[in-house]
């Protein structure tokens, strides 16, 4: 469903050009568990705003489900997002002035959903990531790990196929990590195709594929140590 | 989005910030009240200048003796040379138009008058009986003068309230012998007409027969003649006939001047129209103050809220909802604004007529509409430039709260 063909993006720093991404080609298909990995500066951010049509590759084809990307204005990669993209951030980025409810209701507010869709959909969402008593709280009353539910919830809310994960547990203890983790991986077992960014091993492990990434490169993808195939370097 | 619901964002935020809500308020409050109040003061002044032209009446004409040309000036009373009086005689010869219905002859000055060992100084004016129906004056206690030829001058006379209280106290004047300069009058009645009207204040006056008046001050013409055409309609008519039959009888010169309030109207209207605007033009100079306001709060609130926007924006939010949001924020923030505002210059406006009874100070319906629809485009209008930048701002970016 994800296709990456010779992938760059190039930021201009003063008068330098520096590569952040630096011809990615790589396939992820519906379903899969994928965490990508590599130290600061490695373009693992970058390659994650690129897959959620947050920034546009400076060259290169990002295919998403067989439709191209390159060619679309503002407004339709905006749909896109909304229809079929989830994100969780590091921290969390939820509205301070509204509640759970509020929070997790936003992208269908966005969409025009009908209210009464909306509380259902905001019930259920909120249900499936254990905080359907919390509805009223605002996310200064929520703990971290309480508050990264809220966001979750928000970012199934409008039934993504891709769930798109940046550091999720990078504010968090080890323990509502760990939760965070699991809510996670259950969506996938349940067929969330999930992409999570860390540094952390210990949940880079956890996932059905890594790809490591090292100077705006994919220096290694678990997939291709497998034998018969050819690690891309 | 839907309507209610890009609504309900836009509450939610300014119920949040209520230092920020309530500073906006406030400017766009004192321009909109400041509006409605320098307005009422223009409507103030013109309700009390052409009052006091309306009190003459729709269908009269005052003719004055010399005739002024274009230099502006009250016609004949301040600097005009008088060639020939406007005599007795010219007065009932307007009688020969079809179009004058009732006039009176008015001949004015000031004399000491006194009953008993009590004198004083007082306008002693000198008319006809018609003129108590011309001005449409009321007596408080016996007649006014009496209906005879205006060249008789029978020795009667009227006094004003003042007059009578001074000088008679609690005592009934009529019938007493009141002197007036070196002549003696019987008082028939009392006016019950206060306040001023004409440079004429009915408290402080006498009234007595213009023959009698004349033999008072020594003199042969009037001072002007006011005259009750017969319908409004024919004010062009009866003007035109006044001038034809005086000029007839001044062997063909024009040398009086008829005015109709009609005309003084115009001419008043017209200065306090363009005063009103004036007042209006100024106080709206601060509703654009608050315009410039709304602008700075709303780019501090577009930088405030620079992560919600980048948030908003992952969640699919097009940059016609961004600007939805945040320019019906603006909006809000001036329509409450103008309400206050409405409300400030309303109450304000009571407080005025409280404080100073007999002045209208009622801001205008056209200036109260016009200031909210004022305020309500500066909202948009300003709303705008801060509602773009935040749809403008790059998504990553504004996630880690940097505008770049």
């Amino acid at each position: 469903m994800i296709k990456l063909e010779d992938l760059c993006r190039n930021f201009q720093v003063g008068d330098q050009v520096v590569h952040a991404l630096d011809n990615i080609n790589f396939e992820i298909t519906s379903g899969e568990y994928v965490s990508i990995m590599g130290p600061s500066g490695s373009g693992k951010s970058t390659l994650l705003n690129v897959l959620g049509l947050l920034d546009s590759p400076t060259s290169g084809e990002y295919r998403l489900d067989d439709i191209s990307t390159a060619t679309m204005e503002d407004d339709d990669l905006a749909a896109v997002r909304q229809s079929k993209i989830g994100f969780v951030f590091q921290s969390f980025h939820l509205v301070p002035r509204m509640n759970a409810f509020e929070n997790v209701e936003l992208p269908m507010v966005l969409a025009g959903l009908a209210p009464a869709e909306r509380k259902r959909r905001v019930e259920s969402a909120l249900e499936r990531v254990g905080l359907a008593a919390r509805l009223d709280h605002r996310p200064d009353q929520l703990s971290g790990g309480e508050r990264q539910r809220v966001a979750i919830a928000r970012a199934i809310v409008m039934a993504p196929t891709i769930l798109l994960a940046d550091e999720p547990t990078g504010n968090l203890d080890s323990q509502s990590g760990q939760e965070i983790v699991d809510i996670m991986e259950d969506l996938n077992r349940q067929g969330l195709t999930l992409i999570v960014v860390t540094h952390d091993p210990a949940i880079g492990r956890r996932s059905g594929r890594q790809l490591g990434m090292q100077d705006g490169r994919v220096s290694t993808d678990s997939d291709d140590e497998q034998p018969g195939r050819t690690a891309e370097l | 989005m839907r309507f209610a619901d890009t609504n309900r964002i836009a509450i939610g935020a300014i119920v949040r910030y209520p230092l920020r809500t309530a500073m906006m308020l406030l400017a766009t409050s004192i321009g909109v009240g400041s509006v409605l109040l320098l307005t009422s003061l223009g409507e103030t002044a013109r309700d009390y200048v052409t009052g006091e032209f309306q009190a003459l009446g729709t269908r009269l004409l005052v003719v004055f003796p010399g005739k002024t040309e274009t230099s502006g000036q009250m016609p004949g009373s301040l600097t005009g040379t008088v060639e020939r009086d406007i005599t007795l005689d010219d007065a009932r010869a307007l009688y020969r138009s079809p179009h004058v219905e009732l006039l009176a002859p008015i001949v004015v000055g000031s004399m000491p008058v006194s009953y008993g060992g009590l004198e004083r100084d007082t306008a002693v004016l000198g008319t006809t009986y018609d003129f108590l129906h011309i001005r449409k004056w009321k007596m408080a206690l016996g007649e006014f003068l009496p209906d005879v030829d205006m060249d008789r001058a029978p020795p009667v006379c009227v006094v004003g309230k003042n007059v009578r209280t001074e000088l008679f106290g609690t005592k009934s004047p009529i019938g007493e012998w009141l002197r007036v300069g070196g002549r003696r009058c019987r008082v028939s009645g009392v006016l019950a007409t206060e306040g001023t009207s004409l440079m004429i204040d009915a408290n402080e006056i006498v009234i007595v027969p213009v023959a009698y008046a004349q033999v008072l001050y020594n003199v042969r013409g009037l001072f002007r003649i006011i005259i009750q055409a017969t319908d409004r309609g024919d004010m062009a008519a009866a003007k035109r006939d006044i001038a034809e039959i005086i000029k007839q009888r001044h062997y063909g010169q024009e040398d009086v001047t008829v005015i109709t309030q009609d005309a003084v109207l115009a001419t008043f209207d017209g200065i306090f129209d363009t005063l009103t605007l004036a007042l209006a033009g100024i106080a709206s100079i601060s509703l654009i103050v608050a315009g410039v306001l709304i602008m700075n709060v709303m780019l501090v609130a577009v930088s405030q809220r620079t992560r919600e926007v980048g948030l908003l924006k992952a969640l699919g939010a097009t940059r016609r909802q961004i600007i939805a949001l945040f320019v019906s924020e603006a909006i809000f923030l001036a329509s409450f604004g103008g309400a206050a505002g409405l409300a400030l210059g309303y109450i304000v406006a009571a407080g005025l007529r409280a404080a100073f009874p007999g002045y209208a100070f009622m801001p205008p319906t056209w200036a109260a509409v016009m200031a909210f629809m004022v305020a309500l485009a500066c909202g948009v209008f300003f709303g705008i430039l801060p509602a773009r930048k935040a749809a403008n701002l790059d998504p990553i970016a504004a996630l880690a709260g940097r505008q770049a």
